[in-house]
């Protein structure tokens, strides 16, 4: 598909969005369209009223009616007006609210092989900048270019009803506008996409020199970095001054243009009325005229900047569309719900990759019996997360199969599987609200009481105490809380639930040794009777696992228990005695 | 806003001559009604195709040096604007890196990025309609006000009363919006705060299978965000139709009360020169939608220069001296003398922390998350200064050194991992040329790091990506341990900077490090990591709970007791004293 029909497409398809309020945009429509009709009559009405004042006295029998005509349209217009701008703001932020939820609604069902592998500020920037883009760019766009293109043919209208030669002038001296404008609309939109494209190398550069302020104080790197900076920004201006000064020829230019049609319908306007008769045009007509001129040109220069808009406009939506296309995980409708987990859990010839050049996880077989504890070993980067995220199905098996309760995992839906492991992983997530809501995440319902025991359990309960509002304290995933304290609370979230299957994910590394001495207590607690993979560091735990699976670079290259392991005298023995070496 | 105004100067020329030429290009603008009144009044009154005909040239005469005069503003405008905009940020970045940590923490990172970027831009724009509008738009007004009194002073009453009536209605309209416009800009950071928390927290999402709950929250501040929206909408939409009723009215009250006038004879008005009024009235009312645009934007440019003169005022609280102090190279390699410290959160970090480092020794530091044991490394590198007590680096205070030159002594391998994007070379360097490629390769060497680096096509020169991505975390704490061995410093700092390793590796590196002519210092949670320093510290809560090897410490110290016995078992640990 060229990159024309994918903005084709995108037209088409925003345009749906809008079709839900197509009682609005009837509306604002018609409004549009009268309220410029309209006050395009007023400015008749005023060139008759003048008319009346003659040299010869005031022709006020004839004025008055005129005058009070123009003082009812007056009101009816700005009522109209607002109408339109009042349905246009309301269609477009609609439009705003349905697409940003559709594209929400649409990431929460998204493989996560699409999240991990996609910058999440570009996700982000869909979600806030491009809407922002189409609402701003394409739905007030359509209202000027329709508003524009209804007083374009309204004033040509009444201008050739009031006298087609001078009209002939107008028309004649606007394409001018509208060849300058073209020139300079080219000239701005490649220095603009230059401009963009510095101002983002800049942005980045800030970002991450700022965001690594510690390292590059620590090396006194300041005076590099801003001569790194300075480059930069050198660049930024030359472009931009470029940039803003093509630009702000537009205005001046089109100006120009006016002055010259309003020049010219002077003139004519005037030759032309020196000349007439009585009852010919009139020097009330000429003031009309010279109102016109004015209003019909500068639709002229709003088009063109509406039309450089629309395209970047239409850019921004075709990126959304592009996001909400993706294909979201196969539909879990007609599965079973996994009821009574029984805790068994059985690899079959699992074949797995995230790429299908680089096998990682081949023909693994595994059989975890009831209440069992599997360790998962292996140096750093060795695909231990690869393994919990086939077994929470966040990813799917390559071929193989799954089977938790001896059920085919593909064969139930995802949320029943997951609901039956508790799950703290490595990297610890909070969200803003109160401390309560986030222990209670997986647990909406739950009591105080219920939240305050999870707590205690996972030792939480005295470092909340000692936050200000205790666990009404609303905390964010920025600052506030340590490390540490963040996997307490992911720690307790998990007690909460307490389901029959456990998967912790070097739960335990940042946190400090005698808490994680304590935690381990309530974890082996919580693992008793229960089924439990661990990402395991601790001697002891691995030791005591009744299977480890020691992994490298991907693959599973052992799998036994210790003392199996130990006598084979393979990669973990090794291991194990690279860590006894001092 | 005043504050800025200084970066102005550098532009006098095109601060006067830009506005100048936006005057000059006005004052044809309203002489052009004037004109028009001429023809109407004497060349169709007259029938003289000759005067229409001049004073038409005249128009056109007057529109392009009009377009001659703004071409010239707007070149003006465009050079100021971008060369303030750029001299601010060169500024501003600069004064960022004189910062200490004490200050970065109390305004974030992230809100530093928006400073130097988006509000910069905002004062950039209102510099660029300071010098193109804002003489021109209030000029216009007055100027055809003026005019306006010229032709006839009594209808001149009706522009006073138009100006007061657009300004009465403006002012209310755009408060209530500017007030509106903020609540939503809050409601879109809390839909980019949830997006964010959604993508970061995806897989808890879906463990807790909680995506409609997540929906939900979304959609309610979506809502919220489209209530506000409107509101705005429906407030800011009045100001368009309430202008034109005002100037319509006006427009009919110069025709109604001029008719009067022209039937009695006052003011000598006539055809002409009511149409010429009515031109000027078309005049204001552009110029008073310029102004309300310029309002808006000047309110945004005063919030985001308030928020840049936020920083600028912010004074690091670390100076650095110019002169080096003596050294003295008997004297401990490091020492503390009770040192307290505290954040500005409250609670003291560190309390009476007093220790001595000799030359090429190598000091473990230990304690959970939270006893200050990072905190004693920000001291040490004088990223904070202590509240109360003395470091000393070499005999000498460490407030007595150069910042640069106290930089150079230490290099710290912090908790995390972070690369520059640029080269690698770049990145193992940091801007130092006295650093060879030998060097770099030999700081890889003993980091450990060589096994992935020699895999690398273009070597010292592939492209490191922003925020190292394009390496893995075990890799990028190798190259972040070999940055800071290249820079061949006297003490050797490593802050929990092992923590991505595994065993086998991290006990290699330990063991080359500890091969390296340096004054060592580590710190850890893992017991083995600093099991065979010469001498270990061990921080409980800001306090030292115990200082000494680790067969002394086993004995004496029973924190460190138990940190060793949840990560051995009791016979491990004999043996590891067994071996000390």
């Amino acid at each position: 598909m060229s990159k024309e029909n994918g903005k084709k497409g995108a037209l088409s398809r925003l345009l749906k969005y809008v079709k839900r309020s197509i009682g609005l945009v009837v509306l604002s429509m018609v409004c549009a369209a009268g309220s410029v009709l309209l006050s395009l009559y007023t400015t008749v009405l005023i060139g008759r009223a003048v008319d009346c004042i003659t040299a010869n006295g005031v022709d006020f029998a004839n004025m008055t009616p005129i005058l009070v005509k123009i003082a009812v349209i007056i009101p009816i217009v700005a009522v109209l007006q607002w109408l339109m701008y009042f349905s246009t703001n309301k269609i477009s932020h609609s439009t705003v609210k349905k697409l940003r939820t559709d594209i929400f609604a649409h990431l929460q069902e998204m493989p996560l092989s699409y999240i991990d592998a996609k910058s999440h500020g570009d996700i982000l920037s869909r979600v806030v900048n491009d809407v922002d883009a189409v609402s701003e760019g394409l739905l007030q766009g359509f209202q000027q270019l329709f508003t524009g293109v209804v007083t374009i043919i309204g004033t040509l209208v009444f201008m050739i009803s009031l006298n087609w030669q001078i009209t002939l002038v107008v028309v004649v001296i606007t394409p001018l506008s509208f060849a300058v404008a073209g020139i300079i609309s080219k000239l701005c939109f490649n220095k603009f996409r230059e401009q963009s494209a510095i101002k983002g190398e800049l942005t980045g550069f800030i970002d991450e020199r700022i965001g690594s302020q510690r390292l590059v104080k620590a090396f006194g790197f300041e005076k590099n970095a801003e001569k790194q900076f300075d480059e930069i920004n050198e660049r930024l201006n030359v472009c931009g001054r470029r940039a803003q000064f093509y630009s702000a020829l537009t205005n001046p230019c089109t100006r120009f243009v006016n002055s010259l049609v309003y020049a010219g319908v002077g003139i004519f306007g005037a030759l032309n009325a020196a000349k007439a008769v009585s009852g010919g045009f009139s020097v009330g007509d000429l003031s009309c005229f010279l109102q016109y001129a004015n209003q019909y040109t500068k639709p002229f220069n709003e088009i063109s900047g509406v039309i450089t808009e629309l395209q970047s406009a239409l850019a921004s939506a075709s990126r959304i569309f592009a996001l909400l296309d993706e294909k979201a995980e196969s539909s879990d409708e007609e599965k079973k719900v996994l009821e009574n987990c029984d805790g068994t859990v059985g690899l079959k010839d699992v074949y797995f990759s995230y790429v299908p050049e680089k096998p990682l996880i081949e023909d693994l077989n595994l059989d975890v019996k009831s209440g069992q504890h599997i360790a998962i070993v292996g140096p750093t980067g060795c695909g231990k997360t690869t393994l919990i995220n086939l077994l929470m199905r966040f990813y799917d098996v390559t071929s193989g199969e799954i089977r938790v309760s001896n059920v085919p995992i593909k064969d139930i839906t995802r949320n029943s599987l997951r609901a039956s492991y508790g799950i703290v992983l490595q990297e610890t997530w909070v969200f803003k609200g109160t401390v309560r809501e986030n222990i209670s995440y997986g647990k909406p319902d739950a009591e105080l009481d219920e939240v305050i025991a999870a707590a205690k359990a996972a030792h939480a309960h005295s470092f909340i105490m000692r936050l200000e509002n205790g666990y009404d304290t609303v905390i964010t995933n920025d600052a506030e809380l340590s490390q540490g304290q963040r996997q307490l609370l992911s720690i307790a979230r998990v007690m909460l639930s307490l389901p029959p299957m456990l998967i912790l994910d070097e739960a335990t590394s940042s946190i400090d040794t005698r808490t994680e001495m304590k935690i381990q207590s309530a974890f082996d607690l919580m693992t008793k009777g229960r089924t439990s993979f661990v990402v395991a560091h601790r001697l002891s735990t691995i030791r005591e696992a009744d299977c480890i699976l020691v992994m490298k670079s991907g693959h599973i290259v052992e799998q036994g228990t210790h003392e199996e392991l130990m006598k084979n005298e393979g990669f973990y023995a090794e291991l194990i005695k690279s860590r006894e070496e001092y | 806003m005043l504050k800025l105004a200084r970066y102005l100067k550098e532009f006098k020329l095109n601060v006067t001559i830009g506005p100048l030429c936006k005057l000059i290009e006005a004052i044809f603008e309203l002489i052009v009604p004037l004109v028009m009144a001429q023809i109407i009044d004497k060349g169709i009154t007259n029938r003289d195709e000759t005067f229409i005909w001049q004073n038409g040239i005249i128009l056109i005469i007057l529109a392009v040096c009009g377009l001659l005069f703004a071409l010239v503003c707007q070149y003006m405008a465009s050079a100021a604007s971008q060369g303030v905009g750029t001299r601010l940020r060169s500024d501003l970045y600069a004064h960022i890196n004189t910062l200490s940590y004490k200050e970065l923490d109390a305004i974030g990172s992230s809100a530093l990025v928006t400073r130097v970027t988006n509000d910069v831009n905002q004062v950039q724009t209102a510099v660029a309609m300071l010098i193109r509008l804002v003489v021109r738009a209030p000029f216009l007004v007055i100027g055809a006000t003026i005019m306006s009194f010229s032709i006839s002073p009594g209808l001149s009453l009706i522009f006073f009363g138009t100006m007061a009536a657009i300004v009465l209605i403006m002012y209310p309209i755009m408060k209530a919006t500017v007030k509106l416009f903020k609540k939503q800009q809050r409601s879109l950071d809390g839909i980019s705060r949830i997006t964010r928390e959604n993508l970061s927290g995806i897989r808890v999402v879906r463990a807790f299978s909680r995506q409609d709950y997540e929906k939900s929250r979304f959609g309610a501040e979506a809502e919220e965000y489209r209530k506000f929206a409107v509101k705005a909408g429906r407030i800011n939409a009045l100001l368009n139709p309430a202008i034109f009723i005002v100037v319509n009215t006006a427009y009919l009250l110069i025709v109604w009360i001029g008719g009067g006038f022209a039937a009695q004879g006052a003011d000598g008005l006539t055809q002409g020169k009511i149409i010429a009024l009515v031109n000027y009235m078309t005049q204001i009312s552009l110029a008073l939608v310029v102004v309300a645009n310029l309002v808006t934007i000047f309110t945004k440019a005063a919030a985001s220069s308030a928020r840049i003169n936020e920083v600028f005022d912010m004074k690091t609280s670390i100076t650095s001296p110019e002169h080096s102090p003596v050294q003295d190279k008997n004297a401990p390699a490091v020492s503390f003398n009770d040192v307290h410290f505290s954040y500005s959160t409250g609670d003291e970090a560190l309390e009476g922390v007093s220790f001595e480092l000799f030359r090429g020794e190598t000091l473990g530091i230990i304690g959970g998350t939270g006893s200050g044991k990072s905190t004693l490394v920000n001291l040490m590198c004088r990223f904070y200064d202590t509240s109360e007590g003395t470091i000393k680096i070499n005999g000498a205070d460490i407030r007595e050194y150069p910042l640069g030159e106290l930089r150079r002594i230490i290099s710290v391998v912090p908790q995390k991992a972070e690369l520059l994007s640029g080269s690698l070379r770049e990145n193992m360097t940091l801007g130092r040329s006295d650093i060879s490629d030998e060097q770099i390769q030999k700081a890889f060497e003993i980091a450990q790091a060589k096994e992935f680096t020699d895999t690398l096509e273009d070597g010292l020169d592939t492209k490191v990506l922003q925020g190292g991505k394009n390496f893995s975390g075990g890799q990028k704490q190798r190259l972040t341990i070999a940055r800071a061995i290249a820079q061949n410093s006297e003490i050797l700092i490593l802050d929990d900077s092992s923590s991505a390793l595994d065993y086998a590796t991290d006990a290699k590196l330990r063991k080359s490090i500890g091969e390296l002519p340096l004054t060592r210092v580590i710190i850890s949670q893992r017991a083995n990591s600093i099991l065979h320093a010469d001498k270990i510290i061990v921080l409980d809560d800001g306090k030292v709970v115990g200082m000494g090897n680790h067969a002394q410490l086993l004995k004496s110290c029973a924190v460190y007791r138990e940190i060793c016995l949840t990560q051995y078992s009791e016979d491990e640990i004999r043996e590891t004293e067994a071996a000390n």
